[in-house]
This record gives C-alpha cells, structure tokens and sequence, in this order.
C-alpha cells in the first residue's frame, strides 16, 4: 500500500481495518545473488539502493534478530554534516542529501527535523578552528553559520553563558543538521526493499562463511546453508567476529557508549547543542524527553550497558552548560557497541575474498551515514567500483598512510 | 567496576585509565618491517569474551597493569603488574 494522506482518512472511516503488515516474513531461499548480513539500517538501506538503483532482485538480508533491534534503534538519532576532511566531508553531505529526499523516496514517514546543530565554543582557538571547519563546510556545499558570544546568548538564552567552567565565546551552526526517528528509518527502507523483492529473513544467524578458491560461494546459518554470488557485511557493533568467520581480521575495537533519555518535557530545547568540551551533547525528541549523551565509556566492551563513572560525568557535563536540567528525572540509560576503528573513520570495501565485501567501523556515526552507506555499499556491491562519494573509505588505508583521522588521536579508538 | 590493584588493593575504575589492548607490550623488533608494525598498531582480535588489556592506576600508585577481563560481562579475571610480566621474561 502507498500511504498518502487519501489513505489515513479512508482507514479513519473504515475503523482502520486497511492496515496490512508492511513487510513478508519469507522462508530463506536455497540461493541469492546478492546476500547482506545483518538488518540493521545499514544492511537494510543497502539492500533497498541494491534493488532500486542496481535492478537486482534476489537479495535476502539476514537478521539475527528483529529488523533494526540493534545499533539503529539505540543512537540519539542525531544527523548532521558537519566534517573536515577529504573523505569524510563528501560523504556525509551525499548522506545529509539523501535524508533531505528520503521521506518522498521511501514512502514513509522518518521524521527528519532539521532544527539545527550547534557546536560551542569556550576559546579563541576554539572559534579560529570552527571558522575553518565552517568555511570547509561551505566549501563542500553544506551549510554553516559562526555565530559570535552575542548571538548563541540571544538565540540560546538558557545555557549557563558565564559561570561556567568554559565560558561561551561562539559557536558554528549547521541549520539543515538535527533529528530523525530512529526505528523509521530501519522500517521504511525494510518497507522499501521488501516492496522492491528483497527477502527480508529474521532470527537467521550467520555462523560461517562458505569460500572456495578465494571466492565467497554462500553462507551458512541458524536456518540451514544459503547459497550466494555476492555477500556484504553490515554488523557495526560486531564486525569482529563476523569478520573473523571470513578470516579477516580488522583494525576495529568494540566499545560501549551511552546515552540517556528524561522524562517527556514542554518544547525546551529547539536544536542540538553539542558540548565539545565538556563531552556532552543534548536534543529534545519528539515526545519532548532530553536524550543526551556524551564520551565512550573507554574501555572494550560488548556489553550494551556502561558504567555509572560515565553516566555521573555526562549528568556533570549537562548541569555546566544547562543548570535548568537539573530538575528533570532522568527516565533511561543505555548502551550501544560501537566498531571503533582505529582512525575513527569507517571501512567500505573489498576484501581478499572475492564477492565478499564489508562495512563497518562506523564509530558513533554510523546514525547519519544510514542512506549515504547503503547507497555507496550497494554501488560497490554492484559495480564493483567505489562510489566517488566513499573512495577513501579503504580497509587497507591504515598500512597506506591514507588515514581519515577527524580528531588527529591516531590508533587509540576509545579517544576517537 | 572495581579493580584489584596489586599494590593498592581494590580501588574504584575511575582511579585507573584505560590503555589500550595488552598486545602492545609485545612490540615487534625495530627490523621486523612495515607489516608486523602495521599489525602490532592497527589490529586487533577484539574478542567478545576475554580480553587481555592495559591499565594505568593514574590516580594511585601509577603502576601499569595487565588485566584480563571479560568484555561482555565487564568482570575481571586477573590483575598483574606490567612490569612483572617484563621482568619475567628477560
């Protein structure tokens, strides 16, 4: 069914009976050209730009569990464009397009809100470093706007401007950054692929590859071996062990980061505000509940929960920059594995194995990236080729010299 | 999470800072060549249960320690000066 408004007013009459589960739950076929691991939005927006801008049909996408249960529906939905380097920069403003079409593209609802990403500034330095970024920015036709002390105080009056350990001296503000729904995103291009032919097989684990003569040939799972000309890996959070099934090993640590939700509070807080410095960032969702967050915990994990060192010193950082906050009672915490790759930039690629081809280490940025990686993963899936938009996105960069490393931290990913 | 340092006894995380995989105390010879330092920088096992790994008691007796711990529960196995295990092996 499209939805349209024509179709909310017929189901209104109708007592809503028109209303049809908005993907199959096919049994795996015995083969595929073309098989995705992992149903996260990764792997889902691939196989949806697979179907659509490449005409290939038979593709399942395998889930572990529930279509989007992992990464995609435990961020803070955050989307932004607002990168420095040759690498990054491209990608994240082909990314931030695709978001602003993806509501027409896919038929569905994502509830992209482009209310604004403000990154503070609590020095001279500070604000000559975001003039730069804000000009690259412009550069690679995004927008950016560097706002002096005068101008966050008269448009972000709440903030605690002058007391504070780091005094507010400027910002840079991304007005078409801001937020998303999280598990549309996963749904609508799960909608979108399965409407295209895509099998969509949940509770299907992958437990081995099947390669021959350095040739992918399929794939074994929890519902018996399925056959595959091509397969891509879209398992941020566990690519490790995923990786090492195909007998890769890869320059990515897993680490846990949290993040926190309020209870549903009157419009507060109308952008994103990004607290660098005190490692601390903060919306306010849709159902008005501040979701915030701040640092990697630091240490490896694959825990999904972290430690309340961290939570206390994100709590510390939110009261230094919005005392107002102080009343509000924290309702949630949770955790999310990250693939923290070893220069903080992601790996799109080819492997030794041919047919078989990875995406992961996406760090806390895989959110934003969800259509840009889908779309430049299938193009490589494909094609073969890199798409112009992801051609530094290499797994073997870091023997190269070719790193893409945003925050200068070097091989310490729980700094990145 | 708590860790039993050896020489301060059981002391609160935050005392410590985390230091990266215990693997970097195997550091290649200077000769080994561009790929055994590209492996012993840049790769990783990262498992999903026990993880060997170094930490840093900052806010104590500043010993390195070599910890094994189980990443997926947080739980730690075993606590060791990193100056022991070099001693060890000269």
């Amino acid at each position: 069914m499209r939805y349209s408004a024509w179709e909310v007013f017929r189901n209104g009459l109708t007592g809503n009976k028109g209303w049809k589960p908005v993907w199959r739950n096919p049994e795996p076929k015995s083969s595929y050209d073309v098989v995705i691991v992992g149903g996260g939005g990764h792997g889902l927006s691939t196989a949806y730009y697979l179907a659509k801008n490449h005409g290939i049909a038979n593709i399942a996408v395998l889930e572990k569990g529930y279509l989007g249960g992992g990464n995609v529906g435990r961020n803070t939905t955050i989307v932004r464009a607002n990168y420095m380097l040759e690498g990054n920069s491209q990608f994240y403003s082909h990314s931030l397009k695709l978001w602003e079409n993806l509501e027409r593209e896919l038929n569905y609802n994502v509830m992209l809100s482009q209310r604004g990403q403000i990154l503070l500034a609590h020095s001279d330095g500070q604000m000559d470093r975001f003039a730069r970024l804000g000009n690259m920015m412009r550069m690679q036709g995004d927008d950016a706007e560097l706002w002096g002390r005068d101008e966050v105080r008269a448009k972000l009056p709440y903030l605690n401007h002058d007391t504070a350990r780091f005094p507010i001296y400027g910002g840079l503000m991304h007005w078409r950054g801001g937020t998303a729904r999280h598990d549309a995103v996963a749904w609508g291009y799960a909608r979108g692929a399965d409407r295209r032919g895509v099998d969509l097989i949940q509770n299907c684990q992958v437990t081995g590859f099947r390669i021959e003569g350095g040739q992918i040939r399929g794939v074994d799972t929890t519902r018996g071996y399925i056959a595959a000309g091509k397969v891509g890996m879209c398992v941020a959070g566990r690519s490790s062990q995923v990786g090492e099934m195909a007998g890769l090993r890869l320059p990515i640590e897993s680490h846990v980061l949290q993040a926190f939700v309020t209870e549903g509070l009157k419009p507060l807080i109308p952008h994103v505000v990004s607290f660098g410095m005190g490692h601390f960032y903060i919306s306010q969702s849709d159902k008005g509940g501040l979701v915030f967050g701040g640092d990697l915990d630091g240490y490896n994990s694959y825990a999904q929960r972290g430690n309340l060192p961290m939570a206390e010193h994100v709590a510390e950082a939110g009261m230094a920059l919005m005392p107002m906050i102080g009343k509000a009672r924290m309702l949630r915490s949770w955790g999310g594995i990250m693939d923290m790759s070893m220069d903080g930039s992601p790996i799109i690629d080819k492997t030794s194995i041919d047919g078989f081809f990875i995406n992961c280490g996406w760090c806390y940025g895989g959110f934003k990236a969800v259509p840009a990686s889908g779309d430049v993963f299938a193009h490589l899936i494909a094609t073969g080729n890199h798409h112009a938009a992801a051609n530094r996105f290499l797994l073997d960069r870091f023997a190269t010299g070719r790193m893409i490393d945003e925050t200068g931290n070097g091989a310490t990913p729980n700094l990145h | 999470m708590r860790i039993d340092c050896p020489l301060c006894g059981c002391r609160d995380s935050r005392e410590f800072h985390y230091r990266g995989t215990g693997k970097l105390m195997e550091r290649p010879a200077a000769d080994a060549g561009a790929e055994a330092f590209h492996d012993y920088i840049y790769m990783r096992e990262n498992p999903a249960g026990v993880n060997c790994e170094l930490w840093f008691h900052e806010m104590g007796c500043r010993a390195w320690l070599l910890v094994e711990r189980d990443v997926s529960s947080h739980e730690f196995l075993s606590v060791r000066l990193a100056e022991s295990v070099t001693r060890g092996k000269q």
